[in-house]
């Protein structure tokens, strides 16, 4: 049979319109907004910091010392020279009593021209031992791997569980081992590569893997130590005839490869990688698209401070697309949602943008019916937040507000083809959730550092509770403690503010990472290249009732 | 008239007659051993004929198989070039006898050129100046130093210099054994060391009618183990006097022998300027193109004339200007000149006024094992010495040479070198010149343009990071000294973030070509990558890198203390040692001889022998183990 090559779209490329920007670069709020976003990304770049530093200087010279390789050289070893690594979920554990990072590394590599989905133990922190929010990012690694059908390489030396937060860990944990043959039974490759300790339950990070490389005098894969055994069964042992690599090559057969060192086994697995024969299965891009003719640069400058000021979203799409060509559907229909076609890197995607904030009745329709669309024509959707939430009062709700913003959660959540969301701004409320929220499920979602999400933002929250603290107060008869109200609604309001943060959101893993939004239009590249392994089908029907 | 012309010979030489026929209307024949059935002297030919096998012995030193090869192809007249039997007599005599025209002197004047004792005793009797021969038996310390040379051939072999009486008789003794491997004939003879010396020959040319021409002489100095690298006219700073001098026994000499065609008297001119005559090769020489540059002749086209009969006038036309050559080797001047093999992907010279190129190599060929690893003579003519010198230097430094090591480096090093641009300088410059330490930041740079090139096209998203925690990372090591560089570089937003280039900018890369702005000046890099060999070219110099992989390979399996081929050749000899007995450091063990010299492998280290693999005759490849010495301190 002739074999074809996908050489991706062959319609011709969208032709360039002119090119219109209100973006002027010279202004004091673009100044200011840049001001605000540059010292962010500051911030930023100071807990991106902290996730490198893993555990600190005197562990990682530890680690050295023995003449191991941390995490990130292990992976940067790994994966082919001058090609991306979209490291995910990096804030993991940000804000809580963990360090940032979660002891693990993971993240989106090319191995061998292949993408895979690579996650690392980071031995230097707390020797790689795992605590709830290592696990939390463990398990949304698989599922990007199960959703996108990335092969899977784990770098393993683990101390297994943080035994303190064992409650945390232990009855969950067990997803870890279900995701990964499950994946194997999916037909993803998984790949485990044991530098050091992979003990107890962690010993069946191996076993559950399809292949498995064992490096000489390190890997240590048993389910008992030699303390342990003896405790059981009186035998007296060592690590090396329990568990070490030459016995697992030789005897139990648990290795599949033995490698010297800790650079022959990375050489290992990228053979392994480069053996698997793997293909993606969406279609390919279109060859050679154009860079935005807009500066990624001016990215920057387009947030405003305060996040109640609207900002025209097309000047971000302008930014972020091929060309910069945004061929929009229904503009002058619900115009507080821009709705539109592009391409990305070359792979066609429809946009939904907020536009101005609060979602009408006539913006629902309009993104259920778009997103309809894009199921037809298995065309991937990118959501791009900056929303209030669906709007309020007397004459939306007898507008049928609530029926509305059903129909676009109902298509969001029914839609089939893959969804990325980027939160740009705010992102409140059930608006959230028409947007293809965290738990739409998108198969990705970052956040910039200018974001905020919650379910509704700080002063109106704080106002809502005023509102009925009073409310009760009034219905007791008591008199209302006006400064104490004061002081309740700016505490609230502070405490909402910290938690609708993005380095917060972040850090419980409710995005994949926090941004630069300069790096927008690579991290969706990438995003949409990883997306694209897996089969791009939208639903063909299978939405639920709509109501009308 | 010779319509059908034969060349008993390969390369740039059989390339340069075959053009000179051309350009005389004579149809060209070429005989090839098997691994040159592809050489560009093949192809070029309008026929040529099979000489089965490789060595020369088996092909083109085979005088009846050629003669045969002649009669076959229909040709009338054969041409031997120079070096294999371009100065055998009997190969002459056998042209000849077969009825074919033989382009080169009477073999009779051959023959009494063939051997240099009895050259020299001719060329005494006819009153040219000479050295006088030393008898070894009665040689006292005031003699010293004194230098052993072979009778037969030439190019060094057999020839070494004494400087204590007490090493004479070895030397001898290994001298006659090396002339007898190679020639054949293991005559020898002692003549005074004549220190500082100057190589100066003069070309001659005569007809049959009893003209005799000197045109110019050439000094070529500058040698390696004897053997010429460098050769200019006229020579720089000689008198007219000794000039005269050195044209009159120049024509003396051919005269005696009765001497037609193109031909060379080679002295030895002291530092005091007294000429000595060395020996005279009866044939065209591989420099003759200076000549040719000066005096506007084309010197086989007059070997030919001169074979068909032709009368030469007078006098020449005058010369004109300054020309200059280079040898361009494969050959590692770093380690002891040792002949490089391997698939040359790219040779390019500019072309431009003033220069020529006598290549025997093409784009994607072969520099094999069993011949000269000459691949091309380049020549520059300029109206003065230093134009000349600097034209040279320029062609070479911005040759692209993409293969094995050569001596560019080095030749370019000689052309801007002080004392050789001064002019005079003795046949021990080039022995005497230190190691070249090179320009590491020009290599820095040159390879970080190779890793910038290598990165192009690999991903649309390049290196990209989101939270970078290191650079790239890539390792080269250059073939020349074998230093090895690490670039560490990133390509942010910013730009290029290299370490240790805060001065450079990225202007643009494409996968054979970075331009980078160096402290505000912008440099060219082209970069040229066959598997794991990497070129870049720049008007900073030409480097050759391997690329160092990512993953070392495991270990390899060798004892310590092994010595390894360095090349492919054949053991001639193997130290009178057995297993078991103490070597000391430095002590030859192992000859080898490959590519037309003999390679001695000394032992690394004081120890113990113990294991010796190599007998002689084995034909052994690079990297076969020939013997294992195990240090003294260590276990087996």
């Amino acid at each position: 049979m002739p074999r074809t090559v996908d050489t991706g779209p062959q319609h011709p490329a969208p032709s360039p319109p002119e090119t219109r920007t209100a973006v002027d670069t010279a202004s004091p709020e673009y100044l200011a907004n840049r001001e605000a976003a540059l010292a962010r990304l500051a911030e930023l770049d100071a807990e991106h910091a902290k996730a490198i530093g893993g555990g600190g200087p005197k562990y990682v010279d530890r680690h050295r010392g023995r003449g191991k390789l941390l995490a990130r050289e292990r992976i940067e070893l790994l994966i082919d020279p001058d090609t991306p690594f979209l490291e995910l979920s990096p804030l993991a554990a940000w804000g809580s009593d963990y360090p940032v990072g979660a002891s693990m590394v993971t993240g989106i590599g090319v191995i061998e021209g292949t993408e895979c989905l690579i996650t690392a133990n980071d031995p230097t922190v707390r020797g790689g031992a795992s605590n709830p929010w290592t696990l939390k990012k463990a398990l949304r690694a698989n599922e990007i791997a199960f959703a996108n059908r990335l092969p899977v390489v784990s770098l393993v030396e683990s101390g297994g569980a943080d035994l303190p937060s064992q409650k945390e860990i232990f009855i969950p944990g067990g997803a870890l081992f279900r995701d990964l043959t499950r994946l194997s039974a999916a037909g993803i490759p998984t790949v485990a590569v044991v530098f050091g300790n992979s003990t107890a339950g962690g010993a069946y990070i191996p076993g559950m893997s399809d292949h498995v490389v064992m490096v000489r005098e390190r890997s240590k894969v048993f389910l008992g130590g030699p303390p342990l055994v003896k405790m059981a069964t009186g035998e007296e042992s060592d690590d090396e005839s329990l568990g070490g690599a030459q016995m697992h090559a030789r005897t139990s057969g648990l290795a599949d490869y033995f490698a010297v060192d800790e650079p022959d086994a990375l050489r290992t697995a990228r053979r392994i990688v480069a053996r698997l024969g793997w293909r993606k299965q969406g279609p390919a891009p279109r060859q050679n698209p154009v860079p935005p003719r807009c500066a990624e640069e001016e990215l920057l400058g387009l947030v405003p401070g305060d996040l109640r000021t609207p900002f025209d979203p097309r000047e971000v799409i302008a930014r972020v697309v091929d060309g910069s060509v945004f061929d929009e559907f229904k503009p002058l229909y619900g115009p507080s949602l821009a709705t539109g076609w592009a391409e990305l890197h070359g792979y066609p995607v429809g946009i939904l943008a907020n536009a101005q904030g609060v979602l009408f009745s006539a913006e629902s329709q309009k993104a259920a019916q778009f997103i309809q669309l894009a199921n037809q024509r298995d065309i991937p959707l990118l959501f791009l937040h900056n929303t209030t939430g669906y709007m309020v009062g007397r004459e939306y709700e007898q507008g049928g507000i609530i029926k509305h913003g059903a129909m676009m959660i109902n298509a969001v959540a029914n839609s089939r083809v893959p969804h990325i969301s980027v939160l740009l701004g705010a992102s409140y409320g059930a608006g959230h959730y028409g947007m293809c929220g965290r738990a739409f499920e998108p198969r990705f979602l970052f956040a910039w550092p200018s974001a905020k999400s919650a379910v509704m933002g700080p002063a109106q929250l704080a106002g809502v509770l005023s509102i009925v603290a009073r409310q009760s107060a009034a219905a007791q008869g008591r008199p209302y403690d006006e400064e104490a109200d004061a002081g309740l609604r700016a505490m609230v309001e502070q405490q909402i503010e910290s938690e609708s943060l993005p380095m917060f959101l972040s850090g419980r893993l409710y995005d994949d990472g926090v941004i630069d939004p300069r790096d927008t239009r690579t991290v969706l590249g990438l995003c949409l290249s990883a997306i694209h392994s897996a089969p791009v089908e939208g639903a063909r029907g299978g939405f639920g009732v709509f109501r009308m | 008239m010779i319509s059908s012309l034969l060349v008993a010979n390969r390369g740039e030489i059989a390339r340069r007659v075959f053009r000179t026929c051309r350009g005389l209307g004579i149809a060209t024949v070429a005989v090839y051993s098997d691994a040159d059935a592809d050489a560009p002297h093949v192809r070029e030919a309008d026929a040529a004929v099979r000489l089965p096998g490789n060595a020369p012995g088996d092909t083109y030193l085979r005088g009846d198989l050629i003669v045969a090869a002649a009669l076959t192809a229909g040709a009338d007249a054969v041409h031997p070039g120079y070096g294999f039997l371009s100065e055998n007599a009997e190969f002459a005599r056998a042209v000849l006898d077969a009825g074919l025209t033989w382009i080169g002197p009477p073999p009779d004047a051959v023959e009494a050129m063939g051997s240099k004792t009895r050259a020299k005793s001719l060329m005494a009797k006819a009153g040219v100046p000479l050295l006088d021969p030393v008898d070894p038996a009665t040689a006292t310390s005031e003699r010293l130093p004194l230098l052993v040379k072979a009778a037969a051939g030439g190019g060094g072999r057999g020839m070494r210099i004494v400087r204590r009486l007490d090493l004479l008789d070895g030397e001898l003794a290994a001298a006659r054994t090396e002339a007898a491997a190679a020639f054949g004939d293991g005559e020898v003879f002692v003549e005074p060391y004549v220190e500082d010396g100057r190589h100066i020959e003069v070309q001659v040319l005569a007809d049959a009618h009893g003209t005799v021409w000197t045109l110019g002489e050439r000094d070529c100095s500058v040698q390696r183990r004897h053997q010429k690298v460098i050769e200019e006219t006229p020579a720089p700073g000689i008198g007219d006097e000794l000039r005269d001098t050195l044209y009159e026994a120049a024509r003396e000499a051919a005269r005696t022998i009765g001497y037609v065609g193109a031909g060379t008297i080679e002295f030895l001119v002291s530092a005091d300027s007294r000429p000595y005559f060395l020996e005279m090769n009866t044939r065209l020489q591989v420099e003759h193109p200076v000549t040719e540059c000066v005096t506007g002749l084309d010197l086989v086209c007059w070997q030919i004339r001169v074979a068909e009969g032709a009368r030469l006038p007078d006098v020449p036309a005058p010369p004109r200007g300054h020309a200059i050559e280079a040898r361009l080797y494969a050959e590692d001047p770093a380690r002891h000149w040792q002949p490089q093999t391997g698939a040359l992907h790219r040779f390019s010279i500019r072309e431009s006024d003033g220069l020529r190129v006598d290549s025997g190599v093409e784009d994607g060929g072969t520099i094999g094992v069993h011949y000269d690893p000459m691949l091309a003579k380049v020549i520059a003519h300029a109206p003065t010495r230093d134009e000349a010198l600097r034209l040279l230097a320029h062609a070479l430094r911005r040759a692209r040479i993409h293969g094995p090591v050569t001596n560019r480096d080095l030749l370019v090093r000689v052309l801007r070198h002080p004392d050789f641009v001064r002019g005079g300088v003795s046949t021990a410059f080039l022995e005497q010149l230190p190691p070249d330490t090179g320009d590491p930041s020009a290599v820095r740079l040159a390879a970080l343009a190779a890793a910038l090139c290598d990165a192009v096209g690999r991903s649309p998203f390049g290196g990209w990071r989101n939270v970078p925690s290191q650079p790239q990372s890539k390792g080269y090591r250059t073939a020349s000294t074998g230093d090895e560089y690490r670039v560490r570089y990133r390509l942010t937003r910013a730009g290029l973030v290299a370490e240790g280039h805060p001065d450079v900018r990225l202007l643009s890369c494409v996968a054979d070509r970075a331009v980078l702005e160096v402290a505000g000046v912008r440099r060219e890099f082209e970069v040229a990558v066959y598997g794991n060999q990497v070129y870049v070219d720049s008007a900073l110099g030409a480097v050759a890198f391997t690329t160092l992989p990512r993953f070392p390979a495991p270990r390899a399996s060798t004892a310590p203390g092994s010595l390894l081929a360095p090349m492919p050749g054949t053991v001639v000899r193997v130290a009178e040692i057995a297993v078991g007995d103490r070597v000391t450091a430095g002590q030859p063990l192992v000859w080898l001889e490959a590519m037309k010299m003999e390679h001695q492998i000394s032992a690394p280290a004081s120890g113990t022998l113990s294991t010796l693999q190599a007998a002689v005759g084995h034909q052994v490849e690079v990297g076969t183990v020939l013997a294992v010495v195990t240090q003294e301190g260590t276990t087996p």
